[in-house]
């Protein structure tokens, strides 16, 4: 037997199926003379370029050394006052009601609710699984992803690529999305979930469009995006009949009335520069809950260019926009989801605090059944069975085996969350949201302080 | 009784199920050892039928009526209907293939060194066989149908 090295992308799929542990992953230690300038990466993509004349293409998240702000974050906990709680003893509330909240709330009677509430999705975690389409990933993490949600009493998104028919049953657990190239959208479809996402931007490609080409297009996908087999499936860059939040108020309503108002219609844009604003013109064209994918968000094919160069961190968007919505005093009238580079429990604490109702997480799911972020997703190869729709490879991901590693990821989280609740004194994640006093910062400047809306760590 | 069930459709076609089996059926239970010491190595009693992506594991379906059983000539292939193994007697085989020529599975293979066959013996001895607990994909699965 004999390894080809030049085209191994370090996918670690053979030391994890080795049965001695005979096989160790590194990386060839051959390098180009130091220059700081231009990096090994710089030339080799010159190389590339100069034989192909084509764009970069790569997948996943950007990984570029930006600063990541979660670590620069510190939480606190209580000690002799406000005690804190041990949640394997008492009661600790993770369930969080996505949709808008009415301004006040009237009662009569003493006890009964007079204010009438547009729909809410409980969620028993404040995590959902984010957009990933039935295409760029396969059926059996779909199924994964459905199966996990519904025992975990949480949500996953369909992503635009439709929604196959076997996943129907799970709509108590979907959001089904609706993006610029409308895969997939019909009436059941919008009907299929709790919530409908109308996806103007994405995290990992803030800008541009998507692209799944033609040979991925094989009769289940063709049928479930409902487009000819062997077709490209393209996603323009914006949505062609949104092209101010006039227009995008005109598609959510739309949709709504699609749904005889029990859906809720999620509104998901990348973070950039002018989020803020963005996110105040969303609520206000009737969005029911707004996602910001933050520059980290990951992609199964994106210009290398556009990943790692275009957008903001999530940790800033997510600050500025929460502090927006309270200035203008519409934070009520609709939740915020933020995705985008969330790897553990802590960032999801810290998202909450930074005024977050709950998170996207889609890297993290996919890690847990097997990625190892080799970056490879874009040539419909991956050594894992995940971001492929090729037979042989997609066997390699069971179903149910994804389902149980998706589900004890969520439950891990969910104790860990609750440690850190009951440490800081609390006992259900309301009292946590926009709590930014439990934060501290650590090492950063003070325009990052002030963005982030929390104060140094010492003071 | 329980079987041994391939589950196709998760098969990735790793063969470790091969080898699990025969690590499980070396002298020293030791995978490297098994492989590299001991002369004649051990063959495996099951076989990872593959063609594109279609792969499952192959092994001996311990039938209720086993047509390998009534094809022996010497009365080495025996059903013991106590624990509905069909257990191979190892002394007694003279080698006629017969019952490779009767299963309808092709689960009974030759042994290459000393002329009898060679087939899955359900791991009696451990609690769940070696080839399910070494599969990574779940797509062995040991149960009662």
């Amino acid at each position: 037997m004999r390894a080809d090295e030049t085209k191994c992308v370090g996918c670690h799929r053979c030391e994890a199926l080795c049965p001695t542990g005979a096989i160790t992953i590194r990386r060839n230690p051959s390098d180009f003379r130091d220059n700081a300038l231009w990096t090994p990466w710089h030339i080799k993509n010159i190389y590339k370029q100069a034989a192909t004349g084509g764009v970069l293409l790569t997948g996943m998240g950007n990984p570029c050394p930006y600063p990541i702000y979660w670590d620069r974050i510190l939480l606190d906990a209580s000690q002799v006052t406000n005690p804190s709680i041990d949640p394997l003893r008492e009661p600790m509330e993770l369930r969080t009601y996505l949709g808008a909240k009415p301004d006040a709330i009237e009662v009569i009677n003493g006890d009964e609710l007079k204010t009438a509430f547009t729909p809410q999705i409980p969620i028993e975690y404040p995590l959902l699984f984010s957009a990933m389409s039935y295409g760029s990933i396969n059926l059996n993490i779909h199924c994964g992803l459905a199966r996990a949600a519904e025992e975990m009493g949480i949500l996953y998104n369909t992503g635009e690529g439709g929604l196959h028919p076997s996943l129907y049953k799970y709509g108590k657990n979907t959001i089904v999305q609706c993006a610029s190239g409308r895969f997939g959208v019909h009436r059941d479809y919008l009907n299929a979930g709790v919530a409908i996402e109308i996806k103007v931007g994405q995290g990992a490609k803030p800008g541009i469009g998507g692209h799944l080409p033609g040979e991925k297009i094989g009769p289940e996908i063709s049928l479930t995006r409902m487009i000819p087999e062997g077709t490209d499936a393209l996603s323009p860059a914006p949505h062609h009949d949104i092209y101010s939040i006039e227009d995008l108020r005109q598609l959510i309503y739309a949709l709504k009335e699609a749904t005889d108002y029990q859906k809720l219609v999620f509104v998901k844009i990348a973070a950039v520069h002018n989020s803020a604003a963005i996110a105040s013109g969303m609520v206000r064209a009737g969005a029911d809950v707004i996602t910001l994918d933050g520059f980290r968000g990951g992609t199964g094919a994106a210009p290398t260019m556009i990943r790692d160069n275009v957008g903001i961190p999530i940790e800033l968007a997510l600050a500025s926009v929460d502090e927006r919505l309270r200035q203008e005093g519409i934070r009520n009238q609709a939740s915020l989801i933020v995705a985008g580079g969330i790897r553990c429990s802590a960032d999801v604490v810290k998202a909450l605090a930074l005024g977050a109702d709950a998170v996207y997480i889609a890297t993290a799911a996919l890690i847990a059944v097997g990625c190892t972020i080799c970056q490879r997703c874009y040539t419909g190869k991956c050594p894992w069975g995940i971001a492929t729709n090729d037979p042989y490879l997609a066997k390699r991901i069971n179903p149910e085996i994804a389902h149980e590693k998706l589900a004890n990821l969520i439950r891990a989280w969910g104790h860990e969350i609750q440690e850190m609740l009951g440490g800081m004194g609390i006992n259900a994640l309301e009292s946590l949201r926009g709590n930014r006093e439990k934060l501290r910062g650590i090492g950063l400047n003070e325009m990052e302080l002030q963005i982030l809306g929390i104060k140094h760590a010492g003071a | 009784m329980k079987r041994v069930y391939p589950r196709e459709e998760v098969c990735i076609g790793c063969h470790l199920c091969e080898i699990a089996c025969i690590v499980e059926h070396s002298a020293s239970k030791d995978i490297i050892r098994a492989f590299k010491a001991e002369v004649p190595r051990p063959t495996a009693r099951n076989l990872v039928e593959e063609e594109g992506p279609v792969s499952f594991s192959v092994s001996c379906r311990h039938c209720n009526d086993p047509p390998c059983v009534q094809s022996c000539i010497s009365g080495a292939m025996v059903k013991d209907y106590q624990s509905g193994v069909v257990r191979h007697l190892e002394g007694k085989c003279m080698g006629c293939w017969s019952c490779i020529m009767a299963c309808p599975y092709g689960a009974i293979r030759k042994n290459p060194v000393r002329k009898t066959v060679i087939k899955c013996d359900l791991c009696l001895e451990r609690p769940i066989p070696a080839c399910v607990e070494a599969c990574p994909n779940r797509a062995l699965i040991f149960e009662e149908r």
